[in-house]
């Protein structure tokens, strides 16, 4: 048993709202919100309920190393003593919340390890690739490949984060026919063998994308990383329909002519991100099947919430690791596994819904890809909610076009000064020039993706790179092009004007002034999110 | 005739300092500063003229006197009773409109030799504001035998005047003395081809000297400061590149010169100070808080400009030792040498600068002078109030009109 007593977990759901239906939880930042929603004009999504996790994760990730997909042999077969063996691995921003340990990618590299040893091989290096986020910490290296793995290789500088920007590191290996430059891993692209430890959390994860954007730098990068690609995705989710997909595809090829072999190994889990039971466990429960445990222990963790200060409360979200299970992993030639994790992807997580809304509302969580152990500071905010969430579809938008999209987040006005320091500037000289992507673009970005400061903190510290803000702003800019307005719900007022958006105070206030957009009694769909979902729209 | 008087009056001047601290422009409730009737002025000597004022000014520096805030440096070169008011345009008995240049050099003191600074057109650093015909003053405004343009009538001497074109409004003409300092502050600054300048203050004085870097100087960027939001768009308007709230300075320059920074705590993210820094800066503050910020961002060898009045300040000074920074005053004017090495009076330079931005849209608002509580306050509030120059309207004033009767 293993879903609030059903055999085998549900589908997603979409409730229609009515009199009876109870008030929805709201994730609210480091905190939520109890939102009665409008009657018979109001659906909620929610996600599926968690898939179930493989029985042995261990067993699965040796099989699919031995058993590859596509036009790739075992990897034992293509290990020998005398080889350069790479092994990448996606960094801190996956999975989301951080999962507790052992990590995923702890299981696979040390599968991988096992077999190198095998075969005698002895010149390995470990690599985050974190193209330009910024650097993993010992501790956070040492979550996610585990201690055995870090002790045996970063002491002798064999396990450490990708540098973007070191002028020895990298390498450009072509160009694609679209005249995008691919910027590589110099030490990647002269290995006998690449092994890519993927997790994959959404669609637009993995594939070439894990290699030719995780392990490449600012040159490549600005070829999809841009507005561009943003404008014509449809959505960048949905593969599909990806411009910045199909980009990466290309650079793919590139690698794949320059002769750069990898053999990528992709894993999903199931979205068991709050637990089935414990403190958080009410949080993937649909309200109305809340026990009377979960009422009382949502209502302690609202009035404990509020009694922290604020950073006792960052603290305790920040200190969450979810219980995620492993539920598939496949291995061999890059896009025939990811055809199998995109599938798997898509049975955990889409949820087919019937036409577009007026007004789409969501609740954003505290964390995102790239605030973990951080601040998500007002940038982020939006990166969240009118990029990944409101990207989250496949086939139309939620909302219509013109609709509004309300967002509740407190939006602080603060900024992690070592992770985010080109944030700051980004918010305070970029933001108030102009909210408009593309003249952001044209006037800012390349002085901020060249500036030496930037990049020595990049390099040498925990900083995101320059032209990281400038990626978080065009994320939204499908979305920004699409709604009619956008209202932070509980922001703070000037970090959400800033933004070029519209600050309420309550989501009743905000529904009022979305009518000023939308017309009277406009149909209201709710995103039930986290757990993530990705909604099928037909 | 009416005027604004500031009489030296101890407890008052206290009273004064307390209120300003409460409130900018407080002191004029209870300080030394008095709406009275006195006797129409009497020429100094026989050269002199008497002056209408139409509008006059109410500058920074006007503030700190009223305010109790002023540095005690000054005592010795004023005489009390004095009025106050510098910037001036007004008519003379002829009916000649003219503008006030208030600096009362040795020609005006009817010395002769002139100090080597009047000689060289320098009338800003005249050795002798203190000696010749005149109680001391170091301008009209300050000098009990002149009085100054905050009443209907005052004396000056026919080198301070320079007549007004008719196409001049009296707004246009009220801002030549403020725009002729910030001219020479410019200037001053010896701002080299495609430097990074930076301005701090975007009250009157930081406009005009970004307008005037834009005219006389050749900058690649203009950075400044800016508190409020009607002060960030004139700072742009006038050709600032870069404005930013005071708090940001710091980050802003960093990035318009592509230094790194420099952090208390290594690499920790925070901008304590620049590894290189701007080129210029032209302090229009002159607060302990802006001079360390103008000591943060300037570059090695590079130079301050103290245009704001600082009175006194705490400073730490190592930067300026360590880097060589020059750290220079730039006080009024007189005769400028520009880039191309010719030379011409500020006030000429000041003129056609007023005319070529249209700088009188700057004067935000006017009182008359019995409204002197409220245009003070105004004043001292002008930033967060929307205004830039605030100024005194004499021109309906029943007195003016009475002493031009007597005249006849």
């Amino acid at each position: 048993m293993s879903n609030n007593g059903h055999l085998a977990p549900r589908p997603g759901f979409v409730l229609d709202v009515d009199r009876s239906s109870p008030p929805i939880v709201f994730h609210h930042g480091e905190g939520f919100r109890l939102e009665k929603l409008p009657a018979d004009r109001t659906r909620v999504i929610y996600p599926a309920e968690p898939l179930e996790g493989l029985a042995d994760p261990d067993g699965a990730i040796r099989h699919a190393l031995l058993n590859p997909l596509g036009d790739s042999e075992p990897l034992p077969a293509l290990l020998h003593p005398d080889m350069k063996l790479t092994i990448a691995f996606d960094d801190i921003s996956l999975p989301l919340p951080p999962m507790r340990r052992p990590d995923i990618r702890q299981r696979v590299i040390e599968a991988v390890l096992d077999l190198a040893a095998e075969a005698g091989v002895d010149d390995v290096h470990l690599i985050a690739a974190l193209a330009i986020h910024r650097r993993m910490t010992e501790d956070e290296l040492r979550h996610a490949v585990g201690d055995r793995v870090y002790d045996a290789f970063a002491p002798s500088g064999r396990l450490y984060n990708h540098d973007a920007e070191d002028p020895d590191g990298m390498v450009v290996l072509g160009q694609t026919p679209h005249g995008e430059d691919v910027q590589f891993s110099k030490r990647a692209a002269e290995s006998d063998l690449v092994v890519y430890v993927n997790i994959n959390l959404v669609a637009m994860d993995g594939g070439h994308k894990s290699t030719a954007t995780g392990l490449s730098g600012y040159t490549s990068l600005r070829h999809h990383h841009n507005v561009h690609t943003m404008l014509n995705s449809r959505s960048f989710m949905d593969q599909e329909n990806s411009a910045l997909h199909a980009s990466n595809w290309r650079m793919g090829k590139v690698l794949r002519d320059a002769d750069v072999k990898i053999f990528q190994i992709e894993t999903t889990v199931n979205n068991n991100t709050f637990g089935r039971e414990g403190p958080m466990s009410m949080l993937q429960k649909r309200e109305w099947e809340w026990s009377p445990k979960d009422r009382v222990g949502f209502l302690a963790m609202q009035q404990g919430l509020k009694l922290m200060p604020a950073k006792a409360r960052r603290k305790a979200f920040s200190s969450w690791l979810a219980p995620y299970e492993l539920t598939s992993v496949q291995a061999g030639e890059v896009e025939a596994v990811h055809e199998v994790t995109t599938a798997n992807v898509y049975k955990q997580q889409l949820v087919p819904v019937e036409g577009q809304t007026d007004v789409l509302t969501m609740g954003l969580p505290y964390i995102c890809p790239y605030n973990v152990n951080s601040i998500m500071n007002p940038i982020l905010v939006m990166c969240l909610g009118l990029g990944y969430f409101f990207n989250l579809y496949r086939g139309k938008p939620l909302v219509r076009e013109g609709g509004v999209l309300i967002m509740g987040h407190p939006t602080p006005w603060e900024f992690h000064p070592v992770h985010h320091p080109s944030y700051i500037d980004f918010f305070e000289q970029v933001l108030t020039d102009t909210t408009d992507p593309a003249e952001i673009e044209k006037k800012w970005e390349k002085q901020f993706a060249e500036d030496e400061w930037y990049i020595h903190l990049y390099r040498t510290s925990y900083a995101y790179h320059g032209a990281h803000p400038f990626y978080m702003w065009y994320w939204g800019a499908h979305a920004l092009q699409h709604l009619g307005r956008v209202i932070v719900v509980g922001g703070d007022v000037a970090a959400v004007r800033r933004m070029g958006f519209q600050p309420a105070s309550t989501l009743q206030d905000a529904l009022e002034m979305a009518t000023d957009v939308v017309g009277p009694q406009p149909t209201i769909t709710h995103v039930k999110n986290p757990p993530i979902f990705m909604a099928d729209v037909s | 005739m009416k005027a604004l008087q500031f009489r030296r009056n101890v407890p008052r001047f206290a009273a004064a300092r307390l209120a300003g601290s409460l409130t900018p422009g407080g002191g004029a409730a209870v300080g030394p500063l008095r709406l009275t009737d006195l006797e129409p002025p009497t020429a100094p000597g026989p050269d002199w003229v008497r002056v209408r004022p139409r509008l006059s000014g109410i500058c920074g520096s006007d503030l700190a006197t009223i305010d109790g805030r002023s540095a005690r440096y000054f005592e010795p070169l004023v005489s009390f009773p004095f009025v106050p008011g510098h910037e001036v345009v007004g008519d003379l008995d002829d009916g000649t409109r003219v503008v006030l240049e208030p600096v009362l050099g040795c020609v005006s003191r009817n010395l002769a030799p002139t100090c080597d600074p009047c000689a060289a057109g320098h009338l800003g650093n005249c050795e002798h504001t203190t000696f010749g015909d005149l109680e001391p003053g170091i301008q009209t405004g300050s000098c009990h035998d002149t009085g100054g343009g905050w009443a209907t009538a005052f004396s000056a001497h026919p080198s301070q005047l320079h007549p007004v074109d008719d196409t001049f409004s009296d707004e246009s003409a009220v801002m030549v003395e403020p725009t002729a300092c910030a001219v020479h502050a410019a200037l001053v600054a010896g701002v080299t081809d495609g430097a990074v300048v930076t301005v701090l203050g975007a009250g009157t004085l930081g406009l005009l000297t970004i307008a005037a870097l834009r005219t006389f100087a050749n900058p690649r960027t203009i950075v400044a400061t800016a508190r409020y939001p009607s002060q960030r768009r004139l700072a742009a308007e006038l050709g600032a590149d870069l404005v930013v709230e005071p708090d940001g300075i710091r980050r802003a320059v960093r990035r318009a010169t592509g230094s790194r920074a420099i952090s208390l705590d290594r690499d920790n993210g925070a901008v304590d100070r620049l590894s290189g820094g701007t080129d210029v800066v032209i302090d229009c503050v002159g607060s302990s808080a802006s001079i360390t910020d103008a000591l943060a961002i300037t570059r090695p060898r590079g130079r301050i400009v103290l245009v704001g009045m600082p009175a006194s300040v705490t400073l730490e000074l190592t930067p300026l030792w360590h880097r060589e920074i020059e750290l220079v005053g730039a006080y009024t004017y007189g005769t400028e040498t520009l880039p191309d090495g010719s030379t011409a009076r500020t006030f000429d330079l000041a003129t056609g600068l007023v005319q070529a931005a249209d700088l009188g849209r700057l004067v935000s608002a006017t009182y008359p002078l019995h409204r002197y509580r409220e245009a003070l306050e105004h004043a001292a509030a002008a930033g967060r109030r929307g205004a830039v120059k605030v100024a005194f309207d004499l021109r309906d004033e029943k007195e003016r009109e009475a002493l031009m009767e007597m005249s006849t």
